[in-house]
Order: C-alpha cells, then structure tokens, then sequence
C-alpha cells in the first residue's frame, strides 16, 4: 500500500528517529555506511582501545551488507541485508557513539531492542534475497575503511528510494512479535 | 571404461555457479507464484512480487539474485564405469569455484579458517559429496547455498517414543525460531532417520528435489503435507513480515535407523534456491 509509505533522510535526526513505528514503511533517501560481521569486530576494538574510527557514526545509519563485485559500469553488484541478529554483540559501542539506525534483516535480541529504547535509536529491515532489485537504491558506492576484508569492508552508500520497514522502534515496539499476533493459527501451536 | 576429461567438469562447475546464482529455477518462479495466489498479507504480498521482480533482474541482467553467492556444495553422482582422466576430481571441481566465482562477478564468502577467518578470494573450497552409482555417466548438480538459512537448521536426537509428532514439533519449532533470519519464505529439508551424519546428508539431499515434489512413499508425503500447513500456519510469512507463506515446500527424505534412535536433521533452504545440474 504505497500511501502508507513515507520518504525520511539518513543520516537520521532525533525527531524523525522520536516518531518512527514499528510497522512503518519508509524510503530512504541519503547516507549509508555498510558493515558486517568483520567489519564490527574492528569498530568496537577500535572503540575499546580508545583509537578513532573511520566514520563519524553521529546520526548514522549502518546497513548490513555485503555486496558481490560491482561489473564493469555498476554502482554496486547485488546488495540485499545480513541477517541483523550477528551483529547484537556490538552494538552498545556503536550507539555510546551516536549509531540512529540499522538495515538488515530478521529479529534481533531483547538486549538490543532494550538498547535501541535507551539510546533512541532504530532498527529497519529490508527483503533478504532481493539483492539485485535493492541494488538499483544504490546510487554510489565508495571505499570508506577495511579495504582487505573484501565485500566486509565498510563503504559509503548513497541511497534514493530504498525501501525498509521500521522493526523496532524507541518505545521498544516489535514488527515482528506483532506480525505473528496476527498471523498465526492454534494448529502451528507446538503440542 | 568411458573416460571423463577433468577439465571438462572443471567448464560445467564454472557454468553452473554462474547460472545457478543468476537464474531462478523455474520450480521455485512456480512456487512463488502459485503462493501469491495465496496469500492474504499485502505486504506478504508485496514481498513475493518483489523476490519474482528480483529473479527477472537477475535472468535479464546476469545478476546474482542474492548477495550471498553461498558455500558451493557439488554433488556428484559417478557412473562406476566412468573414470575421470587428466587431473583429480576435487581439484577439477574446486577450480571450475574458483573460475566461476572470479569470472561470474561471484561474491568470495568463505574464509580458510574457521577461527582466523582470512578470506580465501574465490569462494574455494567447495563441499564435495561423491556417491558412485550404476552406468557410465558423471551427474553433477551445483548448490550455491547461503548462510543466513543454513545458520538456522538444527539437529536433534529424538527419541523413538517421541515418534511422529516430536519430529512435526521439531520441525514447527525450527522455523519459528528462525524467524525472519532465512529469508522466508523457505524450503525446508527434512531428514528422519540413519546416524548424526547421514541425517543431515540426506537433509540437505532432500533440497535436490524440485520444490513441491513429494516423497514417493505415502505416508511420508502426508507427513510432507502435514509439515507444510502447520509451517505455514505459524504466522511467520514472506521476510517474517506476517503472512501465510512461510514455506514454498517442505521436503522429507528417509533412512533406516537404530532401534534406540530417532535422528532429525532440518536444512533449511531461502527463497534464493540456487541449484543446478548437467549431465556429463
């Protein structure tokens, strides 16, 4: 339904992070970091040796990916989310540091959605395994850090229109413990 | 014997990475379609337009329709009056990855050591399953499987008292505690039976089948069928988004077992069902 849909900027301000819910459809316009599993390991060991990082993460939105190589004349190869959930154990670094939101895929932890009330932030997921329709969003792609992890080094994106729904939002709402309210029947009960 | 060159395995596993990872099978544009047809969600709805949307992408464009190219799986079935001449079989399927990764603008997804983690660049080694079987032909069929659903299969020793209903919970639960992470809707393979090994073998086996097949025996297809409505009754929908597909198919395969045992192995297999298979 694509009037429910609204268009918000990343790097994201504190009012429109404030206003999102869970269930919201939004298109993306802006700024992307991409990181993974390697790529995080690094930041948080960068954080706890108390070294600087490569990226402001101020407002930021981090999208968890990791594309296949870009053809000759592409942007970026395919391009759809990680699944989320690999990334819990870093988070709490990430958010002391500013980190507003997160694109991947699947449920995250109690403690992360605990995380995302305490430091206002929000967690987007997209389609897994759409990777080569996600990818016409990308508008560039840009070496930002880690280069010698490969697809997990952290590249600067610029996105228009891309497509994610809010997952969890600062009140510590769940799209996903929702969706199952609605859609589940007594026969899948386990017995 | 009919000799088989090792180069000529080396060109088909090149071709079938690229065309497994580029190409959606026909049975799985099927399934999805016929489960649009389904589906009461909107936004389920959406998502299933969007995956059929993203295979045509990928067919018209020679992309890969997921970013995960995957662990390459091969499996071969060799003729035992088939011989491989002029290199080692390993090494012709490792290197027809390895080309077909480079070449095929693959993504390069596994790393040397499971602890140290450095990438090995051209998505090598692959995992190679070797059944020799009557005749003199190679069949050789190319699995590119991702690691978002392969992270979500579980295995379990139930016991035989347990029977039936604990393998329909165990499988119920396994999807439902995957949630969104494999990318629903999935195609879940099931395996009953034999040792720790072979049930998981033959789980995976099981995903070889085209998707909605069924098992040959009845009373494993009604188990089959039992799966795939209680599956698709969790809720759990396209992307865990809500909705009624869940699963595009649940496949059971079977083996003998001990007397004290009951093993149960679930793979679980996405959407991006990245398979294919030459005749040598």
């Amino acid at each position: 339904m694509p009037e429910e849909i609204i268009h918000i900027k990343a790097p994201i301000d504190e009012k429109t992070v404030l206003g999102l819910r869970a269930g919201q459809k939004v298109l993306f316009d802006g700024v992307f970091y991409t990181a993974r599993d390697s790529s995080h390991k690094r930041l948080v060991e960068l954080i706890e040796q108390g070294k600087p990082l490569p990226i402001d993460l101020q407002g930021q939105v981090i999208y968890y990916v990791g594309p296949t190589p870009a053809r000759p004349g592409q942007v970026i190869g395919s391009a759809g989310p990680t699944t989320s959930s690999r990334m819990d154990p870093y988070m709490e670094p990430l958010y002391k540091k500013g980190l507003k939101g997160t694109v991947g895929k699947g449920e995250r932890s109690q403690e992360v959605i605990d995380l995302m009330k305490r430091y206002k932030a929000v967690h987007f997921s997209n389609i897994g395994g759409a990777a080569a329709l996600v990818a016409r969003s990308i508008r560039k792609c840009d070496m930002i850090a880690f280069e010698d992890l490969g697809t997990e080094a952290i590249h600067r994106l610029e996105v228009e229109d891309f497509f994610a729904i809010v997952a969890y939002d600062t009140l510590g709402n769940d799209m996903y413990k929702e969706a199952i309210k609605i859609w589940g029947k007594e026969e899948s009960r386990i017995q | 014997m009919r000799q088989i060159e090792a180069d000529t395995i080396t060109q088909a596993v090149e071709r079938l990475c690229m065309e497994a990872n580029y190409f959606l099978g026909q049975d799985v544009v099927d399934a999805l379609e016929q489960s649009l047809k389904r589906e009461e969600s909107p936004t389920g709805q959406q998502i299933l337009r969007d995956i059929l949307e993203n295979a045509r992408i990928g067919r018209e464009e020679l992309s890969p329709i997921c970013q995960d190219t995957g662990f390459t799986i091969a499996f071969v079935e060799l003729g035992q009056e088939a011989e491989v001449v002029g290199g080692s079989l390993d090494e012709a399927i490792t290197k027809g990855v390895a080309q077909g990764y480079t070449k095929g603008y693959l993504r390069a997804s596994i790393v040397q050591d499971p602890l140290r983690r450095i990438n090995t660049k051209d998505n090598t080694p692959p995992v190679i399953h070797v059944e020799v079987v009557p005749g003199d032909r190679l069949r050789l069929t190319v699995m590119c499987k991702g690691s978002g659903c392969e992270n979500m299969s579980r295995f379990a020793m139930l016991t035989p008292a347990q029977g039936r209903k604990g393998v329909v919970n165990f499988v119920v639960e396994t999807v439902l505690k995957g949630g969104g992470r494999p990318c629903p809707p999935l195609i879940v393979g099931v395996g009953l039976g034999g040792t720790f090994d072979q049930a998981t073998y033959i789980a995976k086996r099981s995903l070889l089948r085209p998707v909605g097949s069924h098992h040959t025996e009845a009373h494993i297809k009604e188990l089959e069928e039992e799966l795939f409505e209680k599956v698709n009754a969790t809720g759990v929908g396209p992307q865990a988004w809500g909705g009624r597909t869940t699963a595009l198919a649940v496949h059971v395969e079977t083996y003998p077992c001990h007397i004290a045992s009951l093993p149960v192995a679930v793979n679980i297999e996405c959407h991006s069902h990245r398979l294919k298979t030459t005749i040598l």
